[in-house]
């Protein structure tokens, strides 16, 4: 009846597990209780739960990416914990079983649950509007993306508390994920956590990617598309070339478990080697999906802050061009000691060090740009600044791995683990920062407190140093990753320092929760109804803040790369159109909310194998997208007067303003 | 099966001209749809030539395939696809019932290729050359059932659009999803050339 599930499933014996388990259990109580209280359930379920609006969904995708970040912390936390204590014969508080679990899914948590919804929620909010558009091209699709992101992130969550997650680390190598060497449950967790978020992901390529081509505002050329979307652009161009090569690596190691199929296995002819090739022809262009977001908002943030066009807009969308293409190429450097030939290692080796050169223009273009400008020292401009800096160590020590000798003494060693983590941290989280306080007063309607926001910054970086150049060293001392305890006393003094460096980001955490906190409390005084609190170059901030649910009054015609700046020098950014005109828009529906519910069903069915509930599951995802496609009705218009007195309210305020 | 939308999105009337029509994006993003699923089919090729020689003291291809059997599979899919191009045909010239009986006659033939290779699949299994057998045919079963599962699920959608079309007629929006099933349709007759050529003509070379 129940598969592989019974009580003896919950690991009641782990005390650790346990609390983590009761403390979210007792948190979402105590939210859902909070929302039954006020009243808030109708609310809450037909304008978020089931909205088609981008910059609703780009909210949600945020929420979610900042718990899930909460998550992966802790496990960061646990693990230098752990080996802060297991030093010279001790064991720490942490099973070599869970510390397995636990740094596996740190890196599942923060790659594809933290990073990804945190730059695709970005994009929602921002793209459409930065292309003068009214939503994306498929609305229900954009839904039925984050629901399905959403039910691979609460797969992962019940893997805590009901049977337990991978220990073959984010990357799943075969064949210790194989049946014989792995029978729990953990890689099944696992897989269909990583396969129903990446399918997500791939929607979202396909439609950000019809967004851009087809949806752009008259005037609008290729050449003149902000940064941020040609950085989304060729973000989703690498989604929907890779992720199908994830979703059919993991179909074939499914196969692998299920069917007892021979891909990866030991025996009857499977080859191990193929899944490593298959992950990573996925997993290296998936690294370049967190970063060029990111190379996008430090772009924006720049040349606002400097009160400057960006230096060399067309070398920085070439050079974009040229990592996306890169990026396919280099794939084999994560497993230089494969064995393979020289000559293809040095292929591989070459490739590498080649992106380090659209990456070297893009930071001069950065430099340049705040050359001589204007810089106005805000919370976004503090994280460029320290992921300019930062990011070029990690690239750096990038170019060294990419040396196959070199490369040979470094694997599997933390100078490894410090260098992605150098190029991760700053080029990716600390660029989502960045946009995190860039759009936060678009999407919302207030600032955040600068005071509070400056003191995370600070813990953050410093802490960042503290906890990841031991680890550098740690490497060159020969230190392996992934190690639950350690004889060599050698070490221990370097994993106190990395343990403080996490103590520090923790504040950092803590300081920008209580600058939401902080925030939200004062948002009157902090409040933004210019709809341009940063003096902004893009069409995003001729919108108010937040703006209304069709963006553009009238779709804005563009003549220029900073087309708002450009409006605002022609004076004709606030002019306002002869008449309204009816607007169509995307009616809400709850599909794509229950095809995600029926999704996590069937993943935890398929986890515990109980085939009955996973049939079902899929039936009704079926049955739901059957009937979405039958339903013709799914537009309802705005009428001219309403728009127009949606846009009065906006003038009058934009006036009192000006005052 | 991937959109749904009638009409583009939130554009006024008299701003149309401007902007593609629905139809066209989602042409487009539908497009886009069908190379994320090429890249599907090239792993799984390439998946297949990669392992498709270990055969594991197993049968081989040249013991297991039978090209004439083959040869009637390719064939009614080929047909199938034939009779999809007369129903969009049909379909821009507004006749309804063509389109539901050339949507039945491509259904059928649909049908009869997705029975045969069951039929195929199960007779190996039958014979003990299952997909647990070796690596070669573990990359071949998934290779082949992984486009039979894509024209079952072609099949469901074209029940359902005869159902629409029945129901709804022609409207814009089921003309809109007829063209992309036809795409679909079509694109997994070039994925099964592929694997007539790769898997089954090259396997009794």
């Amino acid at each position: 009846m129940f598969g592989k599930l019974s009580l003896s499933a919950i690991p009641f014996d782990e005390p650790i597990t346990m609390t983590a388990v009761g403390g979210a259990v007792l948190l979402g109580t105590v939210i859902l209780g909070l929302v039954t209280y006020y009243g808030k359930w109708t609310y809450l379920y037909r304008e978020w739960l089931t909205s088609l609006d981008h910059k609703k969904i780009g909210i949600m995708y945020i929420i979610l990416a900042l718990v899930m970040l909460v998550r992966g912390f802790s496990d960061a936390v646990l693990m230098r914990g752990q080996q802060a204590l297991a030093a010279g014969g001790a064991l720490g508080y942490l099973s070599p079983d869970h510390f397995n679990q636990i740094f596996s899914a740190h890196g599942s948590i923060m790659i594809i649950f933290m990073a990804m919804p945190f730059l695709v929620g970005l994009m929602n909010i921002v793209v459409p509007q930065q292309i003068g558009a009214r939503d994306v091209a498929f609305p229900f699709l954009n839904s039925l993306s984050l629901w399905l992101t959403a039910a691979g992130g609460m797969l992962i969550m019940a893997s805590l508390g009901v049977g337990e997650f991978s220990k073959a680390g984010w990357s799943g190598y075969a064949p210790l994920t194989e049946i014989e060497f792995s029978p729990d449950v953990g890689v099944d967790y696992w897989i269909w956590a990583f396969q129903i978020a990446g399918i997500g992901s791939t929607l979202t390529g396909i439609n950000f990617i019809v967004t851009i081509v087809k949806m752009r505002a008259p005037g609008m050329k290729l050449m003149r598309l902000p940064l941020f979307t040609w950085t989304t652009f060729f973000t989703m161009v690498l989604v929907v070339w890779a992720f199908p090569v994830l979703t059919a690596a993991l179909a074939l190691l499914t196969l692998d478990r299920y069917l007892d199929m021979h891909f990866f296995t030991n025996t009857l002819g499977g080859n191990q080697m193929l899944y490593v090739n298959l992950f990573w022809t996925w997993g290296h262009p998936e690294v370049y999906v967190l970063i060029l977001p990111a190379f996008g908002i430090f772009s924006e943030v720049v040349s606002t802050f400097s009160g400057k066009r960006l230096f060399g807009y067309t070398s920085m969308v070439w050079a974009t061009g040229a990592i996306t293409v890169l990026s396919f190429a280099v794939w084999m450097h994560h497993f230089f000691t494969m064995g393979a030939s020289p000559n293809v290692n040095i292929f591989f080796g070459i490739a590498t060090m080649l992106i380090a050169i659209p990456t070297g223009v893009k930071t001069f273009n950065w430099l340049f740009t705040m050359y001589r400008g204007r810089i106005r020292f805000t919370l976004p401009m503090y994280w460029t600044l320290g992921f300019i800096v930062t990011f070029a160590v990690g690239g750096s020590s990038g170019v060294m791995l990419s040396i196959p000798p070199a490369d040979f003494v470094f694997h599997n060693s933390l100078f490894l683990i410090a260098h992605f983590h150098n190029t991760i941290i700053p080029g990716a989280l600390f660029g989502f920062f960045a946009g995190f306080y860039y759009w936060f007063p678009k999407a919302v309607g207030f600032r955040l407190k600068e005071s509070w926001g400056r003191r995370a910054f600070w813990c953050w970086l410093i802490g960042f140093y503290l906890a990841f150049v031991p680890l550098y060293v740690l490497g060159f001392m020969g230190m392996p990753r992934r190690l639950a305890y350690y004889a060599d006393a050698t070490w221990h003094p370097y994993l106190l320092v990395a343990a403080l460096g996490v103590a520090v980001i923790g504040l950092g955490i803590l300081f920008q929760g209580i600058q939401l906190f902080v925030s939200i409390r004062e948002r009157r005084s902090l409040g933004d109804s210019t709809g341009d609190p940063w003096d902004g170059r893009t069409l995003e901030w001729m919108t108010s803040s937040p703006p209304p649910v069709y963006n553009f009054a009238k779709i804005p015609a563009v003549d220029d790369i900073d087309a708002f700046v450009d409006m605002k020098e022609r004076g004709i950014a606030y002019s306002r159109p002869d008449r309204y005109g009816d607007i169509e828009m995307p009616k809400d529906t709850p599909h794509g909310l229950i095809i995600g519910g029926f999704a996590f069903v069937f993943g935890f069915a398929a986890v515990w194998h109980i085939w009955w509930l996973a049939v079902l599951a899929a039936l009704g995802a079926l049955f739901t997208v059957i009937a979405r496609s039958a339903d013709d009705d799914i537009h309802y218009v705005i009428p001219a007067a309403e728009v127009e007195r949606i846009e009065n309210e906006r003038y009058r305020e934009l006036a009192s303003v000006a005052k | 099966m991937m959109t749904t939308e009638a009409s583009t999105i939130g554009i006024t009337h008299n701003e149309k001209v401007e902007h593609p029509d629905a139809v066209e994006m989602q042409a487009f993003g539908f497009w886009l749809y069908l190379m994320s699923d090429v890249i599907i089919f090239a792993t799984l090729f390439a998946v297949y030539v990669v392992l498709g020689g270990n055969y594991a003291g197993g049968p081989t291809g040249k013991d297991l395939f039978e090209l004439p059997y083959v040869l009637g599979e390719t064939l009614l899919l080929l047909l199938s696809s034939f009779t999809c191009g007369l129903v969009m045909l049909a379909v821009r010239d507004g006749k309804k019932n063509s389109v539901l009986i050339g949507l039945a006659v491509t259904f059928l033939l649909g049908l009869g290729f997705v029975l045969m290779e069951i039929n195929e699949f199960y007779r190996m299994i039958a014979e003990g050359h299952g997909p647990s057998r070796s690596a070669f045919l573990s990359s071949f079963f998934t290779l082949v059932g992984t486009h039979g599962i894509h024209v079952a699920f072609g099949l469901i959608w074209m029940a359902v659009m005869m159902g629409q079309t029945a129901v709804k007629g022609l409207t814009p929006p089921v003309q809109s999803r007829l063209m992309r099933l036809s795409m679909f349709w079509h694109f997994l007759d070039i994925v099964w050339i592929g694997i007539f050529s790769i898997v089954y003509l090259m396997g009794v070379m």
